[in-house]
C-alpha cells in the first residue's frame, strides 16, 4: 500500500473531483479553473525538464503547446465531428471517447517535432544564444499556424465543442475533467520516473557538468533531444487539452506571455524540484484567478475612498505588473524558488514515510 | 596487441603547437607514468586519447579500434576512463548518482523502459546499483553515498572521481594529476589506492603526475614530455638521471 500511496490519494481525489462534477455539485466554474490547473501543471513541469533539472533556459515553451493544441483540435474535428473544413466524420463520432487519447498522443508527438528545432541547436550551443533560438521558434510557430488560412490563420480555429458533444453523446460525464486528470497524473508519473532513473539522470549530469558527461560515457546530444522532445511533448498534449476545454484556440494565445507564465511557474516552484513546480502551478493559477476578482474589488475600493480619478479604472493590464513584480521579488528573496532543486519530501522527511511515487 | 597505441600525434591550438609527433603504446596490464614541466602538453594528450578534441594529425588506435572522430562517449564505451586535473564532478548529485550515471554507457534500457518501468528497467537498475555498492565499498565511500561532492573534502573528492571513472568499467584507466592538492599522508593512501586498483582490477593505469615520490614508486615506465615533444621513455631509473630530464625540469625545483 504504502509503496504506490500518492498513486492511491491522486486516484481518491480524482475519482472524488469527477463524482461531484458528475452530481453538479461544482459549477462551470470552479471546473474551469480546476482544469486550467490541470493544464498548467503539465505545461510547467515539463518545461522544469529543460529549464530546471536540464539548466538550459528556454524562452518558448508555449510554442509547442500551440503545435500540440492545433494538431489535437484539427485531429478530433476532423475525425469526430460533421464540419466545413473536412465535412463528415471521418471515424465513427461514437469512437470519440476511446479514440481521443490518441489524439493527445499524436498532439504530443508533433510537438515533440517541433522540439527537435530546439534541440538540434543545443548541441552546439547554450544560456544566451540559445534562449534567443527558443524565443524565435515560438514567433516561427506562431507565424506558420497564422499564415495557414484554411485552419483559420490569426481567427483561430474552433468546433471542438463538436468532439465534446460526440463523447456526451456516448456517455454524459465530465469528459474534459477526466482526460485533464488522467493526463495530468500520468505526465507527473513520465517525468517523475524519468527523472529518477538513471536513464533519466543523464539530464542533470549534463547541467551540472557537461563536459564530464560527455567523458563518463553519456551520449550528451542524445540526453538533450529526449529532453527536449519529453518536454516540448507533454507541452503539446497540455495544449491539446487547453483547446478541448475553451473549444477555441488562436496562435496568440501561446505567445511570448504565456510562455513567462511557463517560466514563472518554474523559477517560483524551483529549478531542479517536481513537487514544487506542481504547488507553483497550482498556486499560479489560484493567483491568476484571483486577480480577476481582486483587480475589480481595488478598483471599486480606491474610488469608493476617493483616491483614484474617475476616468481610472484598474484593470486587468495589472495583472501584468503583479505578476513580474512576484518574480522580482522571489529572485532578489528565494532565487532558488520554493524548493531548490529539493523534493518537498526532503524537507519534510516523516512525508517520505507514508507517500511515495512510483 | 597493445591496447592503446598513439602514433605521430599532434595538436596545435591556433599558433601554439602544443605536441609534436607524440609516440605511445600501452599493453592490457601496464602501469605507466607521465611527467613533464607545466604547459608541456600532458593534459592535451589525455583530451586527444579520451576524444575530447579531434587531433590536428596524427592516428591514436584504442581497443583495436581507431578513435578518430569518436564522440568521448564511445571512446568511454570502449573501456577508456578518466578523471580531470581539476575535478569535475556532479556536485548537485549524491555521490551515489554520481557512481551511477558512469553506467550510463551500459545501461541497456531506454526512455520507454523508464517510464514504463519494464522489466528490463528494473534488471538494469538492480544491476547497477550492486555496481555501485560494490565499488563504493571497495573505494572506502560507503558512509557518503547520500552526500553532495561539494560538501566533501578535497581529497574525498579525488576518490569518488576515482570510484566514478571505475565505474564506467574501463580497460584503462587515465589519472591527470591524482595527488594534486593532497597532503602527504593522503600522497601516501593514494598511492596504496593506484596499487590496490592496478593489482585488483587488472586494468592498465596511465598517469600524469607532478609528485616524483607517486611516479617512481608506481610506475613501471615513465616518459618525460616538454614543449610538447617527447624527451624521454624508460623506467623510472634511468629517467632520473637523464640530463635532457634534469634541464628540462632545472629550475622546476620538481626533481
Ligand atoms: N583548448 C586549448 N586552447 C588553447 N590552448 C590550449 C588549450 N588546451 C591547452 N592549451 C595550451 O597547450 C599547452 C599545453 O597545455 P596542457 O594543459 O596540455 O599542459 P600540461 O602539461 O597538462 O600542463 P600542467 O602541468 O600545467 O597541467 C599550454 O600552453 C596550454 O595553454
Ligand atoms: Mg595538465
Amino acid at each position: 500500500m504504502q509503496r504506490y500511496s500518492i498513486n492511491i490519494l491522486f486516484v481518491a481525489g480524482a475519482v472524488c473531483l469527477v463524482l461531484a462534477a458528475q452530481a453538479g455539485m461544482l459549477d462551470n466554474y470552479v471546473l474551469t479553473v480546476l482544469m486550467f490547473m490541470g493544464i498548467n501543471v503539465i505545461f510547467a513541469t515539463s518545461l522544469g525538464l529543460v529549464n530546471g533539472y536540464m539548466g538550459e533556459f528556454s524562452c518558448g515553451h508555449a510554442g509547442f503547446m500551440c503545435v500540440g493544441a492545433y494538431v489535437g483540435s484539427l485531429l478530433s474535428v476532423a475525425c469526430f465531428t460533421t464540419n466545413k473544413l473536412f465535412g463528415a466524420p471521418l471515424l465513427s463520432p461514437e469512437s470519440a471517447p476511446f479514440l481521443f487519447p490518441l489524439v493527445l498522443l499524436a498532439a504530443g508527438l508533433a510537438a515533440a517535432l517541433f522540439g527537435l528545432l530546439v534541440a538540434l541547436p543545443s548541441f552546439h550551443t547554450r544560456g544566451d544564444y540559445l534562449a534567443i533560438i527558443t524565443i524565435a521558434a515560438n514567433y516561427i510557430i506562431i507565424s506558420i499556424v497564422e499564415n495557414i488560412d484554411f485552419i483559420g490563420g490569426p481567427r483561430g480555429f474552433s468546433g471542438m465543442k463538436r468532439t465534446m458533444n460526440a463523447m456526451n453523446g456516448v456517455l454524459e460525464i465530465p469528459w474534459m475533467l477526466i482526460w485533464v486528470l488522467v493526463v495530468t497524473f500520468a505526465s507527473i508519473l513520465i517525468l517523475h520516473r524519468l527523472v529518477t532513473s538513471t536513464y533519466g539522470k543523464g539530464v542533470p549530469a549534463v547541467c551540472q557538468n557537461e563536459i564530464a558527461a560527455e567523458i563518463m560515457g553519456v551520449d550528451t546530444n542524445r540526453v538533450k533531444t529526449m529532453a527536449f522532445m519529453v518536454s516540448s511533448g507533454l507541452a503539446g498534449v497540455s495544449g491539446a487539452l487547453y483547446a478541448h476545454v475553451y473549444g477555441y484556440v488562436n496562435a496568440q494565445a501561446f505567445n511570448i506571455l504565456k510562455s513567462t507564465e511557463g517560466m514563472v511557474m518554474v523559477y517560483l516552484g524551483g529549478m531542479g524540484s517536481l513537487s514544487g513546480v506542481i504547488m507553483a502551478a497550482i498556486a499560479f493559477t489560484l493567483l491568476v484567478e484571483g486577480l480577476r476578482f481582486a483587480l475589480p474589488a481595488l478598483d471599486g475600493l480606491l474610488h469608493n475612498l476617493n483616491l483614484l480619478p474617475a476616468s481610472y479604472e484598474v484593470s486587468q493590464v495589472w495583472k501584468w505588473v503583479l505578476i513580474p513584480l512576484c518574480l522580482v521579488l522571489l529572485m532578489q528573496f528565494r532565487p532558488e524558488g520554493l524548493l531548490g532543486n529539493r523534493e518537498l519530501s526532503h524537507y519534510f522527511p516523516r512525508l517520505r514515510r507514508f507517500f511515495t511515487l512510483k | 596487441m597493445a591496447l592503446l597505441s598513439v602514433h605521430n600525434l599532434s595538436q596545435s591550438f591556433g599558433g601554439l603547437q602544443a605536441l609534436t609527433d607524440f609516440n605511445m603504446e600501452i599493453g592490457g596490464y601496464d602501469l605507466v607514468g607521465l611527467i613533464g614541466p607545466n604547459g608541456a602538453g600532458k593534459t592535451t594528450v589525455f583530451n586527444l586519447v579520451s576524444g575530447f578534441y579531434t587531433p590536428t594529425r596524427g592516428a591514436i588506435v584504442f581497443n583495436g579500434k581507431p578513435t578518430r572522430g569518436m564522440k568521448p562517449h564511445e571512446v568511454t564505451a570502449l573501456g577508456l576512463a578518466r578523471t580531470f586535473q581539476n575535478i569535475r564532478l556532479w556536485n548537485d548529485l549524491s555521490v551515489l548518482d554520481n557512481i551511477r550515471i558512469a553506467q550510463y554507457h551500459r545501461l541497456g534500457y531506454g526512455f520507454l523502459d523508464a517510464v514504463l518501468r519494464t522489466a528490463r528497467y528494473a534488471r538494469a537498475e538492480k544491476n547497477v546499483d550492486r555496481k555501485c555498492r560494490d565499488i563504493l565499498d571497495m573505494m572506502d565511500l560507503t558512509e557518503f553515498v547520500e552526500e553532495l561532492p561539494k560538501n566533501l573534502p578535497y581529497g574525498l573528492q579525488r576518490r569518488v572521481e576515482l570510484a566514478r571513472a571505475l565505474s564506467t568499467k574501463p580497460r584503462l584507466l587515465l589519472l591527470d594529476e591524482p595527488a594534486a592538492g593532497l597532503n602527504a599522508l593522503d600522497v601516501d593512501g593514494l598511492i596504496h589506492l593506484i596499487r590496490w586498483i592496478y593489482n585488483e582490477f587488472k586494468i592498465s593505469i596511465w598517469m600524469i603526475e607532478h609528485q616524483m615520490k607517486v611516479v617512481m614508486t608506481l610506475c613501471q615506465r615513465l616518459m618525460v614530455m616538454d614543449f610538447g615533444k617527447t624527451i624521454a621513455d624508460g623506467a623510472p631509473g634511468e629517467i632520473q638521471n637523464n640530463p635532457d630530464v634534469i634541464a628540462a625540469y632545472l629550475g622546476d625545483g620538481a626533481v
